[in-house]
C-alpha cells in the first residue's frame, strides 16, 4: 500500500478545522490550532483557495470554506432540470427585452447551452441548445467564471498567458480578464461588448441555488444598436437579467438578496 | 392614468393561480395556492369548494400585491377553470350542499352504463357531442340529485344552484348564476348547435332545469365583482383547455394545439360548423367571443403523457426528478426497440378501448434504461401521431404546424421527436402560461383592453421551433411497430369489471 501524503491530510484538518467554526478563521488561528508552521499552512491555504476551497476574506483577511467545497456535496444540477425549473422566466426575460435568451452552464472549459429561447420577431431563429461558447469571450462564461466555484478550479488548469481572440475586442490577456472577473463580481453582472462576434452585446447574471452557490447563468444577446444607446449598454435591459436570475434562483431556492 | 392590467384566475385541479398581464400579453406577476384532493373511497375525488374560494381570493391578492398593483388598475379579470368538475349550493346560505365532484372521479361509472342503457354510450353524441362517460358533469349532477338527501327535492322547488367550477367563481363574485358556453358544453346537457340546455337530454337524465346557469359566451362582461374586487369587471370564463386555444390563438380553423402535462389534450379549431367525429373525438366548443358565431372544434385527449415520466420517477426510480428523463434518454441513439404503451386505464382516443392495459413490448437483453426512456418520451410523441391522424381525417384539414404548452414542453429532446413522428413543425410560444393568457385575452377584448383578435394574433412569438428530420422510412417502421405494441394492449382485461 503507498504511504499517506502528509500534506493532504493537513489539508483535509484544515477543511475540517473550518467547517467546525462558524465565523473566519486568521492565519495564526490556523495554525497554532493544528501545530503547523505558519509558512506550510499558508501553502496548503493558498493551494486551497485555488482550487476554490478556501476563501480569503478581502476586509479581515480570515479564510473560510468556499463555493467549491459546497459544490462536493451537492448532486450536479442537470441542465434539463434548469431548463424546465427556468422556462417561464427566461420567457417573460425575452418578452420583456425583445432579445433571445440563453441559460449556460460550465461544461469543460466551455459555456454549454442548455435553453435557448427566440428573440420575440418573428424571424427565421434554430434553436442553440447544446452549443459550447468560450467562457472569457461570453457575458455567460464571464459570469461563470466569476461566480461558479467550478469554473475557478477548473479553469485554472489551462493556465495559457494568453487567451484565443474572436474579434478585436476580446478579452485575451489573462491580467486584464482577471480585472474584468473583478468588476463581474463586484457588480453582480457580465456585458460582452462585441467580444465573440462583431456587432453583438450580451448581458448575463448568476442563477444560484439554495445554497446560494452560482450553478449557472442567464443572459440575453442581441444588435449593439439595440442594447446600447449613446451612455453605453442600457441599463434597463440589465435590471431585465438580473430580474430573472434572481426568479430563477428563487425558484430553485435561494434566499432572495 | 395609471397602468392597466388583466387578471386571469385558472381554477386548476390541484390548485388555483392568478396571474396578472400587462397589454403586450406578458406575465406581471402570479400568485398560487394548492388544495386538498378529497378521495373518500377509490375512484372519487372530491374538492372542497370553500376552500377553493378561499384560495382564489389569496391567490388574486397575492398576484396584485407581487406586482404592486391596485385594484382599480385591473381592466378586468377572466376566469379558466378544470372541466367538468361538479358543484351544487344552496342559493341562499351560499354554502355548497356537498363537496366538488371532480371530473377524474369515477363514481357514475354504474350510473353511465343505466343512461346508456339499449341505445349505447353514444346515445346523447348527436346532440351534445360527447359519449357517455364519468367525466361529464350532467351525470354527476344527477349522481348528487340522487344521492344527497332531499337535494332531487329542495332542487325542484329552486333552492339550490348547479355550476361548474367557472360558475361558482362568477357567482361569488357577482352574484349572477351563469355559465359559458365552453363550460356548459362539458356537461352533455348543451345542445351544440342551439347553444342551450337541451331539454329532451335533460329530462332523459332527470335533471330540473331550475338549478342550471344561464349560458353566456366566453368573453362579455357577466357583471362586476363586489368584495375584495369590487368594480372590476368579470369578463369571461373558458375552460381550461378551451382558454388554452385562445391564448395559443389558434383563431383560424386547422389549428391545432397541444397542451403537454399530466396528461396531453389537442383541441384543433374546426370553426364555426361542429364536425362530427368518426374517429372517436370529442365534438366541443372552442369559444364564443361575445355576439360573434361560435366557434367549434374537435378534441383528442391522452390520459397518461406526463403522468408515465413521473410512473418512471416514482414507482421505477429511474429518475430522480422528471426533466432527467430527457438526460437519461439522451444517453442513447434510439428506443433499441422497446416500445411503451401506458394503457394504464385502458386506451382513450382514437381507440377508446377499456380493456386495454399497459405494455413495455420489444424486450431484449440489449435494453437498457436509458433506451426505456427513450421509449417514455416516444409514447407521448406516437399517442399525440394518432389523435393527429383522427383530425385531420375527421376535418379534412391537413394540420400544418403544432402549437404546444404545458410542463413536458421544457423537453427538447421531446419536443424533436414529437415533430419527427409528426413529420410537422411544432412551436412554442413565448408564453408557456397560455391558459391563462387566454382567459385574460377573452376578458381583455370583452372591455375593449385588446381591440380584436388579430391583435392577440400579432403578439403571439415564437419562443422555439422544432422541424422534422426523421428520415421517412424509420418514421413509418416506427409507427408500424407503435401499433404493433399497441394490438398487444387490448383484451388485456378479459371481463369488464365495471
Ligand atoms: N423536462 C420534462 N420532461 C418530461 N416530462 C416533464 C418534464 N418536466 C415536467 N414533466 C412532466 O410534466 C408534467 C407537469 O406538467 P404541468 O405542470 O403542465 O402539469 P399539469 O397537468 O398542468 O399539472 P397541474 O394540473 O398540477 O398544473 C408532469 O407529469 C411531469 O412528469
Amino acid at each position: 500500500m503507498p504511504g499517506r501524503i502528509q500534506s493532504i491530510e493537513r489539508a483535509a484538518a484544515i477543511l475540517r478545522l473550518m467547517a467546525g467554526g462558524a465565523r473566519g478563521l486568521s492565519l495564526a488561528e490556523i495554525s497554532r490550532s493544528l501545530d503547523l508552521p505558519k509558512g506550510t499552512t499558508l501553502g496548503i491555504l493558498r493551494t486551497l483557495q485555488h482550487v476554490g476551497f478556501v476563501e480569503q476574506d478581502e476586509a479581515t483577511g480570515q479564510y473560510q470554506l468556499g463555493g467549491g467545497v459546497l459544490r462536493l456535496g451537492t448532486r450536479y444540477l442537470d441542465g434539463n432540470e434548469l431548463r424546465t425549473r427556468a422556462l417561464n422566466w427566461a420567457d417573460s426575460l425575452a418578452a420583456r427585452s425583445g432579445e433571445s435568451v440563453r441559460i449556460g452552464t460550465l461544461h469543460e472549459e466551455r459555456v454549454l447551452v442548455v435553453h435557448h429561447v427566440f428573440r420575440p420577431d418573428d424571424s427565421r431563429q434554430t434553436l442553440e441548445v447544446g452549443t459550447l461558447l468560450p467562457l472569457h469571450a461570453s457575458a455567460l462564461g464571464k459570469t461563470l467564471m466569476a461566480f461558479d466555484p467550478l469554473a475557478l478550479a477548473e479553469e485554472s488548469e489551462f493556465e495559457r498567458p494568453e487567451l484565443p481572440g474572436y474579434t478585436e475586442r476580446t478579452i485575451t490577456s489573462r491580467t486584464a480578464l482577471t480585472a474584468e472577473l473583478e468588476s463581474v463580481r463586484a457588480n453582480g453582472w457580465a456585458a460582452e461588448l462585441e467580444e465573440l462576434v462583431e456587432g453583438e452585446v450580451a448581458i448575463a447574471a448568476p442563477i444560484r441555488d439554495r445554497r446560494g452557490t452560482a450553478v449557472g447563468a442567464i443572459g440575453l444577446s442581441g444588435a449593439v444598436e439595440r442594447l446600447c444607446d449613446d451612455r453605453g449598454l442600457r441599463m434597463d435591459q440589465v435590471s431585465y437579467v438580473r430580474d430573472a436570475a434572481r426568479s430563477i434562483s428563487r425558484e430553485l431556492g435561494a434566499h432572495p438578496w | 392614468m395609471t397602468t392597466q392590467y388583466v387578471a386571469a384566475i385558472d381554477q386548476g385541479t390541484t390548485s388555483s393561480r392568478c396571474i396578472i398581464f400587462d397589454y403586450d400579453g406578458r406575465i406581471v406577476s402570479v400568485g398560487q395556492r394548492e388544495h386538498r384532493q378529497i378521495f373518500p373511497q377509490p375512484g372519487w375525488v372530491e374538492h372542497d369548494a370553500s376552500e377553493i374560494w378561499d384560495n382564489v381570493q389569496l391567490v388574486v391578492e397575492e398576484a396584485l400585491d407581487q406586482g404592486s398593483i391596485t385594484r382599480d388598475q385591473l381592466a378586468a379579470v377572466g376566469i379558466t377553470n378544470q372541466r367538468e368538475t361538479t358543484l351544487v349550493w344552496d342559493r341562499e346560505t351560499g354554502e355548497p350542499v356537498h363537496n366538488a365532484i371532480v371530473w377524474q372521479d369515477t363514481r357514475t361509472n354504474e350510473l353511465i352504463h343505466e343512461l346508456a342503457g339499449t341505445a349505447g354510450q353514444e346515445r346523447f353524441r348527436e346532440r351534445c357531442g360527447l359519449p357517455l362517460a364519468t367525466y361529464f358533469s350532467g351525470p354527476k349532477l344527477r349522481w348528487l340529485l340522487e344521492e344527497v338527501p332531499g337535494l332531487r327535492e329542495r332542487a325542484e322547488r329552486g333552492e339550490v344552484l348547479f355550476g361548474t367550477m367557472d360558475t361558482w367563481l362568477i357567482w361569488k363574485l357577482t352574484g349572477r348564476h351563469v355559465t359559458d358556453v365552453t363550460n356548459a358544453s362539458r356537461t352533455m346537457l348543451m345542445n351544440l348547435r342551439t347553444l342551450d340546455w337541451d331539454s329532451s337530454i335533460l329530462e332523459d337524465m332527470g335533471i330540473p332545469a331550475d338549478v342550471l346557469p344561464e349560458i353566456a359566451s366566453s368573453a362579455e362582461v357577466y357583471g362586476e365583482a363586489t368584495g375584495f374586487l369590487a368594480g372590476v369587471p368579470v369578463a369571461s370564463a373558458l375552460g381550461d383547455q378551451h382558454a388554452a386555444l385562445v391564448g395559443q390563438t389558434c383563431f383560424d380553423p386547422g389549428e391545432v394545439k397541444g397542451t403537454y402535462g399530466t396528461g396531453t389534450f389537442l383541441v384543433l379549431n374546426t370553426g364555426t360548423t361542429p364536425v362530427m367525429s368518426s374517429n372517436g373525438l370529442l365534438t366541443t366548443l372552442g369559444y364564443k367571443i361575445g355576439d360573434q358565431p361560435a366557434v367549434y372544434a374537435l378534441e383528442g385527449s391522452i390520459a397518461v403523457t406526463g403522468s408515465l415520466v413521473q410512473w418512471i420517477r416514482d414507482n421505477l426510480g429511474l429518475i430522480s426528478s422528471a426533466p432527467e428523463i430527457e438526460t437519461l434518454a439522451r444517453t442513447v441513439e434510439d428506443n433499441g426497440g422497446c416500445y411503451i404503451v401506458p394503457a394504464f386505464s385502458g386506451l382513450f382516443a382514437p381507440h377508446w378501448r377499456s380493456d386495454a392495459r399497459g405494455v413495455m413490448t420489444g424486450l431484449t437483453g440489449y435494453v437498457t434504461k436509458g433506451h426505456i426512456a427513450r421509449a417514455v418520451l416516444e409514447a407521448t410523441a406516437w399517442q399525440t401521431r394518432e389523435v393527429v391522424d383522427a383530425m385531420r381525417q375527421d376535418s379534412g384539414d391537413d394540420l400544418a404546424t403544432l402549437k404546444v404548452d404545458g410542463g413536458m414542453t421544457a423537453d427538447n429532446l421531446l419536443m424533436q421527436i414529437l415533430a419527427d413522428v409528426l413529420d410537422i413543425g411544432v412551436v412554442r410560444p413565448m408564453v408557456a402560461e397560455t391558459t391563462c393568457l387566454g382567459a385574460a385575452y377573452a376578458a381583455g377584448l370583452a372591455v375593449g383592453f385588446w381591440p380584436d383578435l388579430e391583435t392577440l394574433r400579432a403578439k403571439w412569438h415564437k419562443a422555439a421551433e422544432w422541424s422534422p428530420a426523421m428520415d421517412p422510412q424509420i418514421r413509418s417502421r416506427e409507427y408500424h411497430n407503435w401499433q404493433k405494441a399497441v394490438q398487444r394492449t387490448l383484451g388485456w382485461i378479459e371481463r369488464d369489471t365495471a
